[in-house]
């Protein structure tokens, strides 16, 4: 038996080999849906499971696949592969040590709405990892698990890989299609959803690689199995990512509902040095800042809890951050990211991240007055609610919860005081 | 002539039956990829190429080499050495990795080298956080990351690829 859901290459060696993986179970998943299941059969098992998108949104996936109409044809799945988030790096993991399961659990989702062309989308930094792809979809059309008439079935599938060019907003998922259409990575705008209308304007799910690879394990076994994992209202695990002050960053596999403290200093060795910890980011460069109080820590890592502290859980990038981290800093670093990554299509988040990252280097710079931090914390607030994607808003988070939180890191570099 | 299709026709191939019929547009960034592989950048016949391919106008073709950070219309050094600066990687020391390894080979982020092989940049994040500093080296049709790096395995990875570019000149000549 697996100690991993997941991350099970880490129990199996060599598990990237099709015959290692179909002698561990692999497959029989696939073949049980498509030769014994319905697909609203296998739409009401995912509901029932509970699993939630792994992404960000933490949109129940079986809902989101119920949304794809059946009058409109034909229909896509793609699976969401830019992992670009800064401090996330388990997608990444999963395709290039657990292959197989991530694909296995993209041709399942594609047979729950009825694709019969599917594709993985993946960063083009992620270059090798998609060569490797290619080769596995070829060795499981050799093998038989893709191709035409499945198992003596009506049902045919085929998967492509199509790789990025380097920009954060395709992990957007509307960007993400246009990029696949041969345009620039800009977001749509919405309605009508990707559900309606999404990849060449027909019905289409986006599913993240780690949403995926969950797949499998559901179909094979069962629901009552899997929310054995995890907290009632976040049913299954996680792959958290852990980075920065951390002794033992990597990613960890735990149940939702883990705490913060379990993951950072009973999995991750605490922090370097063993200097004090001073705040927490849960979803990567968007969070929102988390001071690191006894309570913060001892809080559960689920969807829910996460939001109590008035941050997100998103994809669970877990960087840790010591008390010798300027938050001025740390937002200087954040914003000039997004500044880079905006898409320059709307003006909220295209103008803002630019004058947050303007104000922002004159801070760092010491050339700013305590004025300046009001202004950039305006300049934040007026932005949220008015971007046309998710981007914008990220953007803030860090901005105006470390001013809101750590006020005096910032005071601390104006009126000509230098570091 | 379209100089890419007599290049690459099996390849091209390929890439098309990705792709409904009537969305050939899909085609185009797989084929800056492969028109990029060679020369290292894409060139104005690429251009006009990959636009006759996707039955789309060259402006639109030259929007997405603008929009996507892996496409270059120019050339760049043999090898672009990109190491990530953001935040995760920054705790880690990336920002003085960044600025001992250039001081090293004596040249500025964003200028190559004196041979014309390397050019030093910053990236954004590159999913590989844990195991910074860490950098990817772009060149010849590939990509490849190197982690866990230090100015010394770095100039080491520098160094084989030096030998690398050395042994490939010998071949053409």
């Amino acid at each position: 038996m697996s100690e991993h859901m997941l991350l099970r290459h880490r129990d199996f060696p060599d598990l990237d080999q099709l015959k290692v993986y179909t002698d561990n179970g692999g497959f029989d998943a696939w073949k049980k849906v498509v030769t014994s299941m319905e697909p609203a059969e296998l739409i009401q098992l995912v509901k029932d499971s509970g699993l939630r998108g792994r992404g960000g949104a933490g949109f129940p996936t079986g809902m989101k696949w119920s949304f794809v109409p059946n009058n409109l044809w034909p229909h896509y799945v793609v699976a969401n592969a830019d992992e670009s988030e800064p401090g996330t790096f388990k997608d990444r993991e999963i395709m290039e040590s657990n292959p197989f399961q991530f694909l296995e659990g993209l041709m399942i989702a594609s047979f729950a709405v009825q694709a019969n062309v599917s594709y993985a989308y993946l960063r083009g930094e992620f270059w090798q990892i998609g060569q490797m792809l290619e080769e596995k979809i070829a060795e499981l059309e050799k093998a038989g698990f893709l191709g035409d008439q499945l198992f003596d079935t009506k049902y045919s599938l085929r998967l492509h890989v199509h790789m990025g060019a380097g920009a954060y907003i395709c992990g957007e998922e509307t960007a993400l299609l246009e990029s696949i259409e041969g345009k620039l990575g800009q977001p749509r705008l919405r309605p009508p959803f990707p559900a309606v209308a999404g990849l060449y304007t027909s019905p289409t799910v986006i599913n993240n690689v780690e949403t995926l690879t969950n797949l499998p394990p559901i179909v094979q076994q069962g629901v009552t199995w899997f929310r054995e994992h995890g907290t009632e209202k976040s049913p299954g695990v996680k792959i958290f990512s852990l980075s920065g002050c951390i002794n033992n960053p990597g990613n960890y596999e735990l149940p939702l509902g883990a705490t913060f403290r379990q993951l950072i200093y009973d999995l991750g060795g605490g922090i370097p040095e063993g200097r004090a910890i001073k705040a927490i980011m849960a979803a990567g460069a968007s969070s929102a800042l988390i001071p690191a109080t006894d309570a913060a820590l001892d809080t559960p890592m689920d969807y829910e809890s996460v939001a109590n502290l008035g941050a997100s859980l998103g994809s669970a990038s877990v960087i840790v951050l010591d008390e010798t981290v300027s938050m001025s800093w740390l937002a200087q670093k954040t914003t000039h990211f997004f500044k880079h990554e905006s898409c320059g299509k709307c003006t909220p988040c295209r103008e803002g991240t630019y004058w947050m990252a303007h104000i922002l280097d004159r801070i760092e710079d010491g050339q700013a007055s305590a004025n300046d931090v009001d202004l950039l914390f305006t300049v934040a607030r007026q932005m949220q609610n008015k971007c046309l994607c998710a981007l914008g808003e990220f953007s803030t988070m860090p901005v105006v919860s470390s001013i809101e939180k750590f006020r005096g890191d910032f005071l601390a570099r104006v009126d000509g005081q230098t570091r | 002539m379209n100089e890419l299709l007599a290049k690459y026709p099996k390849e091209i191939d390929m890439i098309l039956a990705k792709y409904p019929p009537e969305y050939k547009r899909s085609a185009v960034m797989p084929l800056l990829h492969l028109a990029q592989a060679d020369p290292g950048y894409v060139t104005i016949q690429a251009l006009q190429d990959i636009a006759e391919i996707c039955e789309i106008s060259i402006t639109e073709v030259g929007s997405i080499v603008g929009f996507y950070t892996l496409y270059y219309d120019k050339p760049l050094g043999r090898y672009h050495i990109q190491v990530c600066t953001d935040l995760p990687c920054a705790l880690r020391g990336a920002d003085k990795f960044l600025k001992e390894l250039c001081e090293r080979l004596g040249v500025k982020v964003g200028e190559p080298t004196s041979d014309g092989l390397f050019v030093i940049d910053e990236v954004m994040c590159l999913a590989a956080c844990h195991r910074a500093p860490m950098f990817q080296v772009q060149g010849g049709g590939d990509l490849v990351y190197h982690e866990s790096q230090t100015v010394e395995t770095a100039l080491a990875v520098l160094d084989t690829l030096r030998t690398q570019a050395a042994a490939e000149q010998e071949d053409k000549a």
